[in-house]
Parts: structure tokens; sequence; C-alpha cells
């Protein structure tokens, strides 16, 4: 086991009562421990906290208990050595694509010369060669969800979050990205933490699924995905990945009924 | 029959918004020429085209209409000036928005026209009163678009610049300022159309030049071919400065319409 960099200790999150109502426990105390170079997806149905916890883990929120710690120091709020790709196409459109790649690297202070390699380089690994002078519009869906994914490797992150970075984007292309996403990893093993609802990006993508519950969310189960590297789209179809969906999907819908009941 | 929000063809808007204008003259020209209207309050469009060539070139009103357009885009500069980055500030630390907010909303209510006997007094009838009354007739409207404009930036840019590595002030430099550009442009360009209200307001009492001044003059005369000239001059402008406006801001920012 290599040695943990990321360390959720005991992490909760209480929202206040919307005028006048109860408050709402969102997170009951959470631990979970990320070790360098691991890929984890969170599962779980919409509304069970994995999206705060990841956002907690960013910095972007701040948990009402508890403390996040990042390669031993505890996490005051976002920075450049956790990089995110969120759901929603977040690059600035006003920058064209080599420059939102640049834009982490220029907050940094790194030199033109470095800068354009690096973004070259980047450019490259997600195969958008020819679009770097045009502008975010001018793209699809899935090529803006890689240029993001580019922007926030290029920073060189300590751990790569992701929110559900697929999650708008038709099933063929959603596959495409996923294996674009896994290859990138294989090559470098950069640690991620990947949050989403659908069980088979869950399996196909993680070396460890979490699975969260819902109201309260908190960790229900932690599985360890044995398949080997490096993967291919068509292991989908194995037997081995399959009885593993089989086991996850029980694992969901018992918290989807949960959830639905509770409403 | 055309359909809601069906599209329409460039070469038919030309031709449909041109003539608009035709009908508009050519019910001027029978009001007028067939007699329908006193000449004494109402003078045709050829009497008004006789006499703003008179204007041109024996009165020197070029002289007049360069004096206020020089004092409304004086007047503008200066109020935008102060106003753009007061409202990025508003927009972007809500404790400033709450310290000047309220004011603001008052101000903004204050009518500039209301100021120039006001403003006489204080700064006299040279230009300064006139580029005051402009400037604040604009400074608050401006102030108060650009902040609520600024204070809808879109969060997740916000969040996504912070996991990049922003600081608080790089946000505010390389997201909120850039993002909102278009929008700043686009809120300049409708207060410099009101700004033109404000400057003839400021030459119609206590001034010896501009549009506004010879208006007053010809009222005097009783020359309505003079004031209806001097009314379409400030239209003119106002088309034309909007057209550059517009082609201004569409070179500068491209990724707006890409």
């Amino acid at each position: 086991m290599s040695k943990t960099i990321l360390e959720i200790d005991n992490v909760s999150r209480v929202f206040p009562g919307v005028r006048g109502g109860a408050p709402v426990q969102a997170l009951e105390p959470t631990n979970l421990q990320v070790a360098e170079n691991d890929f984890i997806t969170i599962l779980g149905p919409s509304g069970c906290g994995k999206s705060t916890l990841l956002r907690i883990v960013a910095g972007l929120d701040r948990p009402s208990g508890g403390r996040v710690m990042l390669n031993g120091r505890e996490i005051k709020g976002p920075g450049a050595d956790r990089g995110m790709v969120f759901q929603s196409y977040t690059l600035f459109p006003w920058l064209t694509i080599a420059e939102n790649i640049a834009y982490g690297l220029r907050e940094k202070g790194i030199p033109q010369a470095q800068r354009d390699e690096i973004v070259a380089s980047y450019t490259d690994k997600v195969g958008l060669r020819g679009f770097e002078n045009h502008y975010p519009k001018q793209l699809s869906g899935g090529m803006q969800q890689r240029t993001a994914i580019a922007r926030a490797l290029a920073n060189d992150p300590a751990i790569l979050l992701l929110d559900e970075p697929f999650g708008a984007l038709d099933n063929q292309t959603r596959g495409l990205m996923q294996e674009l996403l896994l290859g990138i990893w294989e090559r470098e093993r950069k640690t991620v933490l990947f949050v989403t609802h659908d069980i088979e990006e869950a399996i196909f993508l993680a070396s460890r699924v979490v699975v969260m519950s819902a109201r309260p969310g908190r960790i229900k189960a932690d599985i360890s995905v044995d398949l080997p590297h490096p993967r291919h789209y068509t292991m989908k179809t194995t037997p081995e990945f399959s009885s593993l969906k089989a086991q996850l999907t029980e694992e969901i819908r018992h918290e989807a009924l949960q959830a639905d009941a509770a409403h | 029959m055309p359909r809601p929000l069906d599209p329409v063809s460039q070469g038919t808007r030309v031709v449909l918004g041109i003539s608009f204008f035709v009908i508009f003259f050519a019910a001027w020209a029978v009001a007028t020429l067939g007699g329908f209207v006193s000449r004494t309050f109402l003078a045709d469009p050829i009497t008004m085209l006789q006499e703003g060539w008179l204007l041109l070139t024996r009165f020197g009103f070029l002289n007049d209409i360069g004096v206020t357009i020089w004092r409304v885009v004086g007047g503008f500069i200066l109020a935008a000036l102060i106003a753009v980055p007061l409202g990025i500030l508003m927009g972007a630390y809500k404790s400033c928005e709450a310290f000047l907010e309220p004011f603001v909303s008052f101000a903004r209510y204050l009518p500039a026209s209301a100021f120039v006997p006001l403003l006489i007094l204080w700064a006299g009838i040279g230009e300064m009163q006139k580029l005051l009354v402009i400037f604040i007739g604009s400074v608050f409207q401006i102030i108060l678009m650009v902040a609520v404009a600024v204070g809808n930036t879109r969060r997740d840019l916000v969040e996504a610049a912070y996991t990049l590595g922003s600081s608080d002030r790089s946000v505010v430099r390389r997201v909120l300022i850039p993002a909102n550009a278009p929008d700043i442009a686009e809120i300049l360009r409708l207060v410099l159309g009101w700004a033109w209200t404000y400057v003839i307001v400021a030459e119609l009492i206590g001034s010896s030049s501009g549009i506004g001044h010879m208006i007053i003059d010809s009222q005097a005369l009783l020359a309505t071919g003079q004031m209806i000239f001097g009314i379409l001059i400030i239209g003119i402008i106002g088309l034309i400065s909007d057209f550059l406006f517009k082609a201004l801001n569409r070179s500068l920012f491209p990724w707006r319409l890409a």
C-alpha cells in the first residue's frame, strides 16, 4: 500500500434550514483515506452528499465538523494543488482553448515559453490539437470537458477532483471520455477522486469504488476493483465486470429506494 | 402571415427598417404641404432641409454640433472613469455594495435636469456646468448597472478560477472583469444614449452654443424648421454613435459571437 495523500477525517456538513425549516444533515461524519496514485470513484444516488464531500476537499465548501488533510496539511480553502473538473462547462468563454489550459500556469507565473510547451503537450494528450485558437463556444460539450481536464492537469495538482464531469454528455461521448481519462491515468498515475452516479462508469474507471447512501449522506461500502490495466471498453461485458455491477446495483438500488421513500 | 419568433432575412430587415422612415416623412409631408397643419407650428420637410442647410453654411451650426458632441463625450467619459471601477468594486465585494448601493439607488432617481439651476450657481454657465449635468445623469446609472452585471457573474467560473490557483485579486482581474467586459460596454452604449438627453437640457438654459442653444434661439424666431433640423441632427448623431459602439464591441469581444 502506497502512502496516504488525502485524509478525510470525520468530515460532516449541515446546511442551515431554509426559511425556518430544520437544518439538513447533508453529510454524516465521514472518514476516507486516499492513497497516492489511486483512482477512487464515489458512487451514490443524487442527494447523497457526494458532491458536497468533493467540494469540501476542493476547499469550495467548509465542513461543519472534521477536517481534510492533503499531504499532512489541513485544507483551508481552494488551491492549485487540487485540480477540479465540474459537471457544468466552466471554461472561460473569453479565452481560447490554449489560453484556458494555460490559465493556472499564468497564475503560477510560469514563463511563456515553458507555458506553451506544457499547453501543447496537454492539448495533444486530450486530442485537441488544431483547436488551440478556438473559443469554448465553438466546441462540443465533450471537447469542452476534455479541455477542462487538460486545464486541471496542466497545473500538475497533487490530486484531481472530478464532479460528474461526463454527466451532461451523451452515452457514446461519455464512453470515449472515460477511456481518454483512464488512458491518461494509466500513463501518469495521478491521484483521482471521481464523483458519479453511473455504476458502470464507477467500476470501469476505479481501483476503488466508495458507495455512499442518502439522507444523511454517509459511506456505505468501500469496494476495491481488481480488474487489470490497461482496461479496454470491451471489459464492460466481462463476467467479472458484470458481477461487480450486479453487486453495486443492489447497494445503490436499496439506497435509491430509501431516498425515494424519504421524500 | 409571419409566425411568432420566425427569423427574417437581412434584406427584408433593411427594407422594412427604411420603409418606416419613408412612411414617417411622407406622413409629415402630407400633413404640412397639404395644409392640414399650420406652418407656424410645424415646418414642412423641404423648409426644414433648406433652413438646415442655411444653419450649416451661414450660421456655423457645425460648430454648435461639435461643442455638443464634445460635452456629451467629455461628461460621459468622466462618469465612466469613475463609475465603472466603482461598479466593479460593488459587484465584487458585497460589503462595498452594502455600503454604497442604497445611496446610489437613491441618487439615481435625482433628475439630472433639476440640477441645472443649482449647477449654474455652483459652476457658472461655463463648460464645467454642462459636463456636470451629464456626469450626474450618467454616473449613478452606470455604477448600478455595472454592479449588477458583475454581481451576477457565473459562480462556477469563479470557483474554477480558485481551484486553478487564483487569488482573490486575480479572480477580480482575470475573471470578473473579462467575463463582464461585453456587458459593461453594452451598459455604456445604453447610458451614452441617455447622456444626449441631458446635454440638450443643459444647453437649453444658460448657454451660448450647442445644439440645444440653437433650438431655444429658433423658438424665439418661430423657426420650427430649424428646431426640427436640430432635433433630427441629434437623432442622426445618436444613430451613428450607436453603430460605432456596436462595431467596437463586436471587434473587442469576438468570443461573444464565436
